[in-house]
């Protein structure tokens, strides 16, 4: 049989995706439910005076109201990821208590027969609160003046300096300097799926089960447990169909807490559903940084170090990610390049706006973009060509595996596995001709002004360390497979059933692969940092080798043969000489009759982390009259090791490209002088559409192996969103180079893209 | 206010159900007749994810009430394939892997199905322009636009007499 590893088969998840039977966590639908309502601040900053419940608690069809400390058994909501020491001083509770910090803070919750009631009650909560100067970026929150946290006496959450190195020597001997400041704007993810949960107490068996938490559910699991004082055994998260996560979806927000909570407390199911405006202000933000950026080269063009402070602003609180954006964008300064020595200050701070966390290729986008960036200057100032420069400090394949040394305070080095990164640059320079487009940087063409531009990248993939799995013969004879990692969207279904069939040797028919639940797996670790084949992938090819052990075991028990004499071949259990006795139905019978369960635990464990690389490139038209920029082409190459399935991970490095596309040009999510939330509508937020981004082009290609897990695969879903920003705003650069126009600062969007050429002009006019 | 008795045809089934006034369609399709492949993705006409066809016309769910509905006919995601067989669309987007999350897909089929059926000659620009008012975070849409094109053939053969 041919191996389905590597084939592009049609996806088994679309069939319900196509015919409207797909279950997401509003299709949930239970007897006797109520929905929730969260009535959010409406300021950003200040003392709450008083939440008045009454009028809300009288209207018809409200349930029930609460309020500040009718929540007090909460705990905060903890961190998962990025303890940096300090952050964990801003920790979110559920629901403001004394104050509130941001335009969308939970203050208090409705509990009505209709979600139109509830929605209508939260009209009639009145409430007082005393406004405070806002805190609105990390500038302000730096210097004295309004605390977030009095108790905590700053608005620093945390700073340290990771540094490898001789930074005075590099520096000493560089022939050449520069140093710039970058801004990444805040955006964020914006899943077509608005979070949503479902929660259900029953008093009788005392469990609750919560439908909608699709990321980490075991840790929610535990988490959620201890907060509502429950065993962990009592809590269970139900695995559903998800409508995009890229990051944000599935982390344990304030709502996540609030809803069991009061589904206990009333014993009715509950359900809340976030509205759209609700989404772009509850749900994570991400991206804010800004990156003060100095480089040091040879006249060659060798980098010699590379040093600077990232600026994070996380918004009012950590949460379950802590500081991770700003720590991992100081941990993708050096990229793939060979730099000796590094040093960087990370300042991460809070501010009166929407929490961030993580949002795909957190910190991987912006610092690729800063790096990228000075990287072009750089070159330009030194009269090398911007893809010369680049190969001349990649780290070249026989330097590899190659340690980066220590970027980042709770973390060992980093060891950069596999790769040829050159290859992975002169497949894109080929892809869209760069010969012959970088002779039209600055041309003026048909009015407007042409540019190409670059950016290598490295990302790391597959955060551990450890997946788990769990391969059962069911009664019909089909073989279910359990995972811990989430399905979230990205066709995770189908390539862990075509590994599963692979490893089992039976057509993929014959496999279930379901999504992840806490009932059906004592321990998993969830979907994230493109992890599912690397951790998953490797979970399941464990499981069904244990299966194959089990299942010849037990023919062996029931055919009382000696150990050994039958063997599992051609799926199913066959003699010696490869007759088949026994096919899975017969097995499956036989499992019956004696009650007994045929089934195997797998896992995968392994600190080893792997990392794809790859090069984009974009080749741009600006109009310098409106600053509008057209994406002529675009082409973007990442070595995954293996494509499971070609077709699927193709679309994830075109899907990502373009919502990369988006983040460069249209995402931007606002905020006025006073904290005021400004992008509530998608009329205001703005994301790609079918118009905006027609060329696209790009190659998931496998050349080199991961060495730091069995199946050799690197995760393929981030890749082509964290060289985007890079890769364009150099290709805009290098169209306005003529005009002198200098791109430091994201959005590329064309009011302040056309800000930035026509201050350049008068600024040249004037002088 | 006093509920509205309305009738409709929905996937080919007549409905006969009692809403108040301010029920939008979307949520009579989703909670009253638990058709739950229209989705919501932003209630407030941007997204298209809860795009259905009403007598012929794509039209956002989110945006009409369901007293509007009364004596319409309706086609949502559920009613476009043809029993177990996928609707030519359908099975393009399988092809091409034009759907990844799924979520904003039953708005994408109904809107193109309700395009091709009209103008089963539309080219790439018109179909992208079409589609351009329906979001999708997951495929960056190149998948989409091919699908559509190629199922844009089985509906020029049905056009023909």
């Amino acid at each position: 049989m041919k191996p389905f590893v590597g084939q592009s088969l049609e996806r088994l998840e679309d069939d319900r995706l196509l015919r409207g039977e797909a279950t997401f966590v509003d299709d949930i639908m239970l007897d006797d439910m109520i929905y929730l309502a969260v009535f959010r601040s409406p300021i950003a900053h200040g003392r709450i005076i008083r939440v008045d419940l009454t009028r809300a608690k009288e209207m018809n069809g409200v349930v029930a109201a609460f309020a500040g400390a009718d929540f007090d058994a909460l705990p905060k909501i903890p961190l998962r990821l990025a303890p940096v020491e300090g952050v964990a001083r801003f920790l979110q509770r559920p629901i403001a208590r004394d104050k509130v910090r941001y335009v969308g803070e939970p203050i208090a919750v409705v509990l009505a027969t209709t979600p139109e009631l509830a929605e209508d009650a939260l009209e009639l909560i009145d409430i007082e609160i005393d406004q405070l100067q806002p805190v609105v970026d990390w500038a302000t929150a730096s210097t004295p003046g309004a605390l977030l946290f009095e108790e905590n006496n700053t608005n620093v959450t945390a700073r340290y300096t990771v540094s490898e190195g001789d930074m005075a020597k590099a520096f000493a001997a560089a022939a050449y300097t520069r140093r710039e400041t970058f801004y990444c704007h805040r955006h964020t993810a914006l899943p077509m799926e608005t979070r949503g949960l479902v929660a259900s107490w029953d008093e009788t068996d005392g469990r609750m089960k919560i439908w909608g938490s699709t990321k980490v559910l075991w840790f929610n699991r535990k988490t959620t447990a201890e907060a509502l004082g429950l065993e962990m055994d009592q809590v269970h998260m139900m695995g559903t169909d998800v409508g995009g996560g890229f990051g944000v979806r599935g982390e344990l927000y304030p709502e996540d807490f609030l809803v069991p909570f009061v589904a206990k407390k009333i014993g009715r199911p509950v359900k809340w559903i976030e509205d759209r405006r609700e989404h772009l202000m509850a749900t994570n933000h991400s991206r804010e940084i800004t990156c003060d950026l100095e480089i040091a080269c040879s006249r060659e063009g060798l980098i010699l170090g590379l040093r600077g402070t990232v600026y994070g602003d996380m918004g009012a609180y950590t949460r379950t990610n802590g500081g991770i954006v700003p720590v991992r964008t100081a941990q993708f300064l050096i990229g793939p390049y060979r730099i000796r020595a590094l040093e960087f200050d990370v300042a991460i701070f809070v501010s009166n706006k929407t929490p961030v966390g993580t949002y795909r290729g957190p910190g991987r986008f912006e610092a690729n973009f800063f790096r990228e960036r000075l990287m072009d200057m750089a070159a330009n100032d030194l009269g090398i060509d911007p893809a010369e420069f680049r190969s001349i400090n990649l780290i070249r394949e026989d330097e590899l595996p190659y340690s980066t040394g220590k970027l980042v305070p709770y973390e060992n080095p980093f060891i950069y596995d596999t790769g040829n990164y050159q290859t992975g640059l002169d497949r894109v320079l080929e892809a869209i001709g760069y010969d012959r487009l970088r002779a039209l940087n600055g041309k003026e063409i048909d009015g407007r002004r042409h540019g190409v531009g670059l950016t290598c990248f490295v990302e790391c993939s597959g955060g551990g360390p450890k997946e788990n799995s769990r391969v059962v013969l069911e009664r019909d004879g089909t073989i279910s497979v359990h995972t811990g990692c989430s399905m979230i969207g990205q066709g995770l279904e189908t390539a862990l059933t075509q590994l599963a069939a692979d490893t089992l040797g039976i057509e993929m028919k014959h496999i279930r692969v379901h999504n992840a639940s806490t009932e059906n797996l004592d321990e998993g670790f969830g979907t994230f940092a493109s992890r599912g084949a690397i951790r998953g992938g490797n979970a399941v090819v464990d499981g069904a080798k244990n299966f194959i052990e089990q299942i010849t075991r037990f023919a062996n028990e029931v055919m009382d043969r000696a150990a050994n004499d039958l063997q599992w071949a051609n799926g199913a259990i066959t003699d010696h000489d490869g007759t088949i006795l026994y096919d899975l139905p017969t097995l499956a019978k036989y499992a019956a009759e004696r009650e007994q369960s045929v089934e195997a635990n797998g896992s995968y464990f392994s600190t080893g982390l792997t990392f794809s690389y790859g090069a984009h490139a974009a080749y741009v038209a600006v109009d310098p009259r409106t600053g509008a920029v057209e994406v002529l082409d675009y082409y973007a190459a990442e070595d995954i090791g293996v494509a499971i399935n070609p077709m699927v991970v193709h679309g994830q490095l075109i899907g990502s490209i373009v919502q990369g596309l988006g983040g460069a040009f249209l995402d931007h999510l606002i905020y006025d002088e006073d904290g005021q939330f400004l992008t509530g509508t998608l009329a205001d937020y703005l994301v790609p559409t079918a118009t905006d981004f027609p060329k696209v082009r790009g190659e998931s290609y496998g050349e080199k192996l991961a060495s730091t897990n069995p199946l050799g695969v690197k995760g393929a879903g981030e890749g082509g969103i964290v060289g985007v920003a890079g890769a364009v705003a150099n290709a805009v650069a290098a169209a306005l180079r003529p005009l002198d126009v200098k791109i430091t600062s994201l959005p590329l969007s064309p009011p302040l893209l056309w800000k930035s050429i026509t201050e350049t002009a008068n600024q040249v006019s004037s002088n | 206010m006093t509920d509205v008795a309305i009738a409709l045809t929905v996937n080919g089934q007549n409905i006969k159900v009692s809403v108040e006034p301010r029920l939008t369609l979307a949520a009579l399709l989703r909670r009253r007749l638990r058709l739950t492949g229209t989705h919501l993705g932003c209630e407030h006409g941007v997204c298209g994810a809860c795009t259905v066809i009403v007598d012929g016309d794509a039209v956002r769910s989110c945006l009409i009430l369901a007293v509007q509905a009364d004596g319409v006919e309706i086609t949502t995601v559920e009613g476009l394939a043809h029993g177990e067989t996928l609707s030519p669309l359908q099975s393009a987007f399988k092809k091409h892997h034009a759907l990844q999350c799924g979520f904003c897909t039953p708005g994408i089929l109904t809107t193109m199905h309700a395009l091709l059926s009209e103008e089963p000659d539309a080219a790439e620009e018109r179909i992208r322009h079409v589609l351009s008012g329906n979001i999708c975070r997951c495929t960056g849409y190149l998948p989409i636009v091919e699908a559509v094109l190629e199922a844009a053939e089985a509906y020029r053969k049905k056009a023909q007499p």
